[in-house]
């Protein structure tokens, strides 16, 4: 082995590789991109109140307890189907009465139950929290998560 | 020391040391809070324990990566690094930054992508840090001794630099989002921070083993080839149920399976080193923490990762404690373990003690590979059972966390012995010890009773 690879050779073969990998994963990148846009999320319009939606999301650190397709925090609930699992992935109103409902009652103080955080949000942000986690919902995730228990 | 210079490295360790200590005192925390799920609930969120148990977690690594760097590349260059001050300014910018994303956590502001929750001027401060770094370490580099050891981490280091600019990128689309958010994330500890590992590991193996240079940097190149070649398209693993294309199933599942060859190749290489090498350094801690470290990196990084990343398996175990039991052996494995046997190989060169009693430090890395190794196995178990219950039979999540409340019982034992085992790592660096251990002797009495 010492003979064929030198030190040189596999220095080269170092760069060469990467630069190789690189090009084909940036290229694979490119069209995950237009899939996304023009596919996967495409069955609800990305609106106003979605981009707000997110933005409450992200304020509140949501991630590190729940997870969004199967990512974040493994101490709450899967939302990425929550509102499947609600029955309201289709109404609008509803899922903005039952997720407002939802978060008012929160804390619980039930002893011995994991809590979630009371919450200021008002009802522009929380409408547009419903609709962004609709809007999750019905991206194309290839069939995951494999039941509505999330 | 040979270089004076290289002294900049003991105030990054130092600071590393501290953020440490607060990474496993958060996680210690947090696991409480699994057991005990009232404590603190308002006053302090799991979400925001959270972010400062994986913040601390990142930036200490980094800090120790940085400081290696300073320590290494004098060495490695032959000349002093380009300027002690810059490396300093730098130090200072990170620590600002850090102190800074803490207290806003505290009082509820930051963002929410997970890992990436700083502030945005905390972004930009690291970003400054990270030009600083490059800048000052490049310039030493190229006006001295090129080296594979060197070659191999400034690629590390420049590569993981440019992606932080995807730290500034957040579409509004969400799967968007989460697929550049993963070109920091996977490829930051899944491609460049290999690469930087394995020039430390090589760095540590020349030192300790006398093993020839050659020998060693045609090793390096080789696994840090392992490293891209399959890490890069390993990415794949993390795109499978995001909202993007279903051949990422197929690349993802490939190239992350090969994705062990470079952690089984990095354990070959440390033991094959240490057999074939004929210096006995006094600094057996370091080797020890250079072996353990890629063994354990083998089994979190390697075993656990392929044990969930085929894509029918990751279809029922994503998201669930399996993921979180691979996550913490893999970065100890990996980062922290490899960290430490930095520390503990520079340690005592930078503070002019060495060698010394290392008893101490030995025991800390017996009380934190074994309290690792058992959080490891019960988060598995606890895993395996949510995979089956909620998954497979569909019972809803808080159903089945009630019936994992024995495995986090145990997970917090074992995080109360990393966390004695990290302070006691500490300790060991920073509280000067006897310098050597004598042979015993029945015959000495302690004067006056004193032990």
């Amino acid at each position: 082995m010492s003979e064929i690879l030198t030190k040189s050779r596999a220095r080269n073969i170092f760069y060469g590789g990467s630069l190789f990998f690189i090009v084909v994963f940036v290229a694979m990148t490119i069209h995950s991109h237009r899939y996304v846009v023009e596919k996967s999320t495409a069955g609800m319009p990305l609106t106003d109140a979605v981009k707000l939606g997110k933005e409450v999301w992200e304020r509140h650190s949501c991630i590190n307890c729940h997870t969004l397709h199967g990512e974040g925090a493994y101490f709450a609930p899967e939302v990425g189907n929550v509102m499947t699992r609600w029955g309201v992935l289709d109404d609008p109103e509803g899922a903005f009465e039952i997720l407002d409902a939802w978060m008012k009652a929160q804390p619980s103080g039930t002893p011995g139950r994991r809590q979630m955080p009371h919450f200021e949000i008002n009802e522009e942000e929380m409408r547009g929290l419903a609709d962004f986690l609709r809007w999750a919902d019905q991206t194309d995730t290839q069939n995951w998560p494999p039941n509505d228990a999330g | 020391m040979k270089y004076k210079s290289q002294k900049v490295a003991y105030a990054y360790f130092i600071v590393a040391m501290g953020l440490f200590a607060i990474q496993v005192l958060g996680g210690l925390l947090a696991g409480w809070i699994y057991v005990a799920p009232n404590t603190l609930s308002e006053l302090l969120p799991f979400n925001i324990i959270r972010m400062i148990h994986t913040n601390a977690l990142i930036v200490w690594l980094l800090l120790g990566f940085f400081g290696a760097a300073y320590y290494l590349v004098p060495e490695e260059s032959e000349r002093e690094i380009y300027s002690v001050k810059l490396a300093y300014l730098q130090l200072i910018i990170l620590v600002v930054g850090t102190l800074g994303a803490v207290a806003s956590y505290l009082v509820g502001i930051h963002g929410g992508r997970e890992f990436l929750e700083q502030p945005l001027w905390v972004k930009f401060g690291i970003l400054v840090a990270a030009v600083i770094f490059l800048v000052n370490i490049s310039l030493t580099v190229l006006a001295g001794r090129r080296t594979a050891i060197t070659n191999v981490l400034l690629t590390g280091l420049w590569l993981l630099s440019l992606l932080w600019i995807f730290a500034f990128i957040n579409p509004s689309n969400l799967s968007l989002d989460k697929m550049y958010w993963w070109f920091i994330v996977h490829l930051w500890v899944e491609g460049t921070w290999e690469l930087v590992m394995a020039s430390i590991l090589a760095f540590l193996m020349l030192k300790l083993t006398g093993i020839d240079r050659e020998v060693i940097e045609k090793w390096l190149y080789v696994i840090v080839a392992t490293a891209l070649f399959s890490g890069i398209l390993g990415t794949g693993h993390h795109f499978y149920w995001i909202g993007l294309p279903e051949y990422w199933q197929w690349v993802g599942s490939i190239f992350s399976t090969l994705e062990v060859i470079p952690f089984f190749a990095m354990m070959s290489f440390a033991f094959i080193m240490v057999w074939k090498g004929r210096r006995n350094h006094p600094n057996k801690a370091a080797l020890l923490w250079s072996l353990g470290s890629a063994t354990v990196a083998f089994f979190g990084a390697g075993v656990w990762g392929f044990l969930h990343t085929l894509h029918g398996v990751n279809y029922y175990t994503h998201g669930t404690q399996v993921t979180a039991a691979h996550g913490h052996l893999a970065f100890y494995g990996a980062y922290v373990a490899l960290n430490l046997a930095m520390f503990t190989y520079a340690m005592p060169v930078l503070r002019g003690r060495s060698p010394y009693n290392q008893v101490l430090n030995m025991c800390s890395f017996w009380l934190m590979t074994g309290g690792m190794a058992f959080m490891t196995f019960v988060l598995t178990f606890a895993g395996t059972i949510q995979t089956h219950m909620q998954r497979v039979v569909g019972d809803y999540f808080m159903d089945v966390q009630d019936q994992l409340e024995i495995f986090y019982i145990m997970r917090f034992g074992a995080g109360a012995a990393v966390v004695l085992g990290a302070l006691l790592f500490i300790y060991s660096q920073l509280v000067p010890q006897r310098e050597i251990v004598e042979p015993g002797n029945d015959a000495v009495v302690p004067e006056s009773g004193q032990a």
